[in-house]
């Protein structure tokens, strides 16, 4: 036997350990003060996850809504319960999941813009009217990459294409 | 003064704590009458200072991320019910400034704009003995008139010594709100963990300065 598993064992044997009363009664109702422990730990968690939430959000706008839609406020203003905090602790790490799914989405789609950006500046002609928003290079909100005849219709008939960036914001 | 807090919510939320003052007003303005020019230079100045790439980021702030994070230890979606310094932000960005909304109003939003503190006001003769934090007790209400609504038990509130005066974070129950008349003003401030009393003491000094001043 291991050496951690003979201290739990005869933390179990003494009766002093904590793992003695869980083992004794599974479903026993925690102590107060362990539920208020319990609690505790729950609070700094969502302590932890707020953070790291807003830091995400903060870092992903506009592309990341900031508002949860799923968001909820309980009634009022009061001492939740450890349910509640559970509830309040699972969404926030549900909702951490989502903003860094739609945080890896959006890099994914100005990686896939920024590779077809260099694909239509290489070969135009391949690449006729193509439109890259600049907003999804990551680069800003205004403005169009586009492929475009030189010279209009002139450029159309000869083959003269090139990339030209439209005007930004209005 | 230091406020009081009853021990079992003391207990649950270490940090939480109300710091309020009692101020008599000037007789030569109206509270909610329109601002002094200082008032309104400063409204607009704040107004230039917080543009949007700020008010995105304010919610990693230390002071607003302090309340963020208290607003979900006591069941409030901080993106649904927004917290003070957010709310005013947010408002800013729509508005495309801090609007003057009378006098008390600005100098409220600008000692909460300038510590990121939310401060709240009271006719002061209104209220009896020092405001504390507490929990609402079962069929209690949210004011005095007889039409006063059903706060529901358990609710965060700030008190008197007679009875609720406000929800926690919520605007003060009618009959409680400073008017036009109102001769003397308790203001209150909430601490929460991760907010130095320095900026609870310095919002509450802001707007006894900024009334003191007027007139």
């Amino acid at each position: 036997m291991a050496q951690s598993e003979q201290s739990t064992v005869d933390r179990l044997q003494s009766g002093s350990g904590r793992f003695a009363t869980i083992f004794d009664d599974p479903f026993a109702q925690p102590a107060a003060g362990e539920e208020r422990a319990a609690r505790e730990a729950l609070r700094a968690q969502i302590d932890k996850l707020e953070r790291e939430l807003s830091g995400l959000v903060a870092r992903a706008f506009p592309h990341v809504a900031p508002r949860d839609s799923a968001g909820e406020s309980f009634s009022g203003p009061r001492l939740l319960g450890l349910a509640e905090l559970e509830r309040s602790r699972d969404r926030l790490a549900l909702r951490i999941g989502e903003v860094r799914g739609e945080v890896a989405e959006r890099g994914a789609l100005e990686r896939r813009s920024r590779a077809l950006l260099e694909r239509m500046k290489l070969e135009p002609g391949r690449y006729k009217f193509v439109r890259v928003p600049v907003a999804d290079l990551g680069d800003g909100h205004c403005g169009v990459w586009e492929v475009r005849p030189r010279l209009g219709l002139i450029g159309m008939l000869a083959g003269w294409w090139h990339v030209k960036l439209s005007s930004g914001c209005p | 003064m230091r406020g009081w807090c009853d021990p079992e919510v003391q207990q649950e939320l270490p940090g939480l704590g109300l710091m309020s003052s009692v101020l008599d007003v000037a007789a030569r303005r109206s509270l909610t009458g329109r601002s002094t020019p200082e008032v309104l230079a400063r409204l607009r100045e704040l107004s230039n200072r917080w543009r949007g790439a700020r008010a995105v980021n304010v919610r990693q702030e230390a002071i607003p991320a302090a309340y963020r994070v208290f607003f979900r230890h006591i069941g409030l979606d901080p993106d649904v019910t927004r917290t003070p310094i957010e709310g005013a932000v947010l408002e800013r960005m729509l508005e495309g400034g801090f609007l003057s909304e009378g006098l008390l109003a600005d100098v409220l939003t600008i000692a909460l704009i300038d510590t990121g503190v939310p401060v709240w006001a009271l006719d002061a003769d209104t209220i009896g003995g020092p405001l504390g934090i507490r929990l609402s007790s079962p069929e209690e209400r949210l004011g005095r008139g007889a039409h006063a609504p059903s706060v529901g038990a358990g609710r965060l509130v700030v008190a008197d010594s007679t009875g609720a005066v406000a929800l926690l974070f919520g605007d003060p129950a009618e009959g409680h709100e400073p008017t036009a008349s109102t001769q003397r003003l308790a203001l209150f401030a909430v601490q929460v963990a991760g907010v130095p009393a320095l900026h609870v003491e310095e919002t509450l000094w802001s707007c006894h300065s900024a009334l003191a001043g007027d007139g």
